[in-house]
């Protein structure tokens, strides 16, 4: 498959301080590829470079055949794009936005009109398109943003943290018109800081830490991360040593106040030995519970395998 | 014709901008008053010829109606998050700035021809002149540039870019012969020659009275040279503030 976007060795500096360290990558056409990371690491820096709104400290992007920084017009005229808390014209009814971002793009009034209340439909907001937006709920805003982004029939379409904040319902139509839309061949841009939401919608996820690319790889990749991560947190009803819980397959045990974090692979098979201990050493367990990793765990555990391969 | 299609995509700024900003009961009435209570106050128990009053009130009106929003576009835009969207849309700056430039001359043009039109009906003034006509025009998209330059650093607080606003906007008023002609402000009058309201309000009272400093063409060639520089700074400053906007 083609690449839609390549990267080349991408640095934004704000005084002093590397927003972007250095980062390389291409995204195939058709794909949804995810920028997964915690606040801070750089990812809207990075989304802004591609769309051609910041200007790199160093390297290029290219959008298909255009360079970015020489042709941005061109290349904007080709995306969506829906910048994190980005508005509406909130003093502008739903529609009147849709028609605003027609005419930016210099489509024909008569397709614009067609093509907004199509997409209004799309995203259940035909029955609200004569109400000013600052009368919408966020979900609703969301979704006339995103909407706005598909008024060009774009090729790419870029998505910065499209779910940040919203309620259930807004959540789960924008992933599935995301779905959607990558299934009517529009290419995926995302970034997000949920891993399932990564998990869920993309084919390939790059996660970035302070700057970097720390991985590139298939959604995949972070689940076998995360299996090797869990932990369980266990607290009994008599104190006990941290060594009495190195069971078989337990890694590493943390004591935490009255409550003890076992750390393993094989966790089915430690809870079996902590309720075998527990009878056997009649010291009755209080509470028991599997701790999935956070992101930060993944970003630890993958940036110390990068600094000490 | 790329050209062309970024000044249809301009006014398509323009319409939005007139649409959101200024077609408020209260911005025009903002616009219509304060100049005329500014300029009220300032002749008032004065004894001052009318043809010598209007030329001043037509300067300030002109200059507080079109610089009065532009300054505060951009980084009203910039805090409610809808100018990295505008950025992010295949248009340049300049067409940006262009179609907020047009939005404020238009809203000025609208409350000018007002008090033109009072001065004709109510005063008998002998206002309409092409030179004049011409020179509010051109006028208008001088103070208008001239906001867009204020607007340039990347504030996303209004009041801050007011009180800088303020700051240019009331010297100005005070150097540029609105309430006192210029051959009569002795040693300050160099100083009028940096305010492009100087030119405007020459223009108008040659207009009106018939006297000027400068011919009518070289107030009108002056300005156009204050708009040309002002565009081109706000489009330098405002490049080189994008970055820190976002």
């Amino acid at each position: 498959m083609e690449n839609i976007i390549e990267v080349k060795q991408l640095k934004k500096d704000f005084d002093g301080f590397d927003a972007v360290n250095n980062i390389t990558f291409n995204v195939k056409k058709g794909e949804v590829f995810g920028l997964l990371g915690p606040n801070g690491a750089g990812k809207t820096t990075t989304i802004r470079m591609l769309i051609g709104i910041l200007k790199p400290t160093q390297g290029e992007v290219f959008i298909k055949e255009y360079n970015v920084r020489k042709e941005p017009i061109k290349v904007k005229q080709i995306m969506g794009i829906v910048p994190e808390f980005a508005d509406a014209y909130t003093d502008l009814s739903a529609l009147r936005n849709l028609l605003l971002t027609g005419e930016l793009y210099g489509i024909e009034r008569k397709k614009s009109i067609q093509k907004a209340i199509s997409l209004l439909k799309k995203f259940e907001l035909y029955e609200k398109r004569h109400q000013k937006v600052k009368t919408f709920s966020k979900g609703m805003r969301q979704r006339l943003i995103l909407a706005m982004a598909l008024m060009n029939d774009a090729e790419i379409l870029f998505l910065d943290e499209p779910t940040s904040g919203l309620d259930v319902e807004s959540t789960r139509l924008i992933r599935q018109l995301i779905r959607k839309f990558n299934k009517d061949g529009v290419t995926i841009f995302l970034t997000t800081h949920n891993i399932e939401e990564a998990d869920l919608l993309c084919d390939r996820v790059a996660i970035m830490n302070q700057g970097k690319i720390i991985a590139i790889d298939r959604p995949e990749l972070l689940k076998n991360i995360m299996k090797k991560i869990s932990s369980i947190e266990v607290a009994f009803k008599k104190d006990l040593k941290e060594e009495d819980l190195y069971f078989k397959g337990v890694e590493k045990v943390n004591k935490m106040g009255d409550k003890f974090r076992i750390f393993g692979e094989k966790t089915l098979e430690i809870i079996l030995s902590l309720i075998k201990y527990s009878r056997k050493s009649e010291n009755e367990i209080i509470s028991l519970r599997m701790i999935e990793p956070s992101l930060e765990d993944i970003f630890v555990k993958l940036t110390n395998k990068n600094e000490n391969p | 014709m790329k050209i062309l299609e970024q000044l249809k995509r301009s006014f398509a700024i323009t319409k939005k901008d007139l649409s959101i900003y200024y077609l408020k009961g209260s911005v025009i009435i903002q616009g219509l008053l304060i100049p005329g209570f500014v300029f009220i106050s300032f002749i008032f128990r004065r004894e001052m010829p009318i043809d010598s009053i209007i030329p001043g009130l037509l300067g300030m009106a002109l200059f507080f109606t079109v610089s009065a929003i532009t300054p505060v576009i951009t980084p009203w835009e910039t805090r409610m998050r809808t100018f990295e969207r505008l950025v992010s849309s295949p248009i340049y700056l300049w067409t940006i700035i262009l179609g907020d430039i047009v939005a404020s001359v238009l809203f000025g043009l609208f409350v000018v021809s007002f008090i033109m039109l009072a001065g004709i009906l109510l005063l008998g003034v002998e206002i309409i002149s092409f030179p004049l006509i011409l020179g509010t025009i051109v006028a208008a998209f001088c103070f208008s540039s001239l906001g867009t330059l204020i607007s340039a650093p990347p504030a996303d607080k209004p009041s801050d870019i007011m009180l800088i606003a303020s700051l240019i906007k009331f010297p100005l008023i005070f150097i540029s012969g609105v309430f006192v002609p210029i051959t009569e402000m002795g040693k300050l009058k160099i100083l009028s020659f940096f305010s492009p309201l100087t030119y405007y309000t020459d223009l108008a009272r040659y207009s009106m009275q018939g006297i000027s400093l400068l011919s009518p063409f070289v107030n009108i060639l002056i300005l156009f040279i204050f708009t040309i520089l002002l565009f081109l700074f706000s489009l330098i400053w405002h490049h080189k503030s994008l970055d820190k906007r976002f």
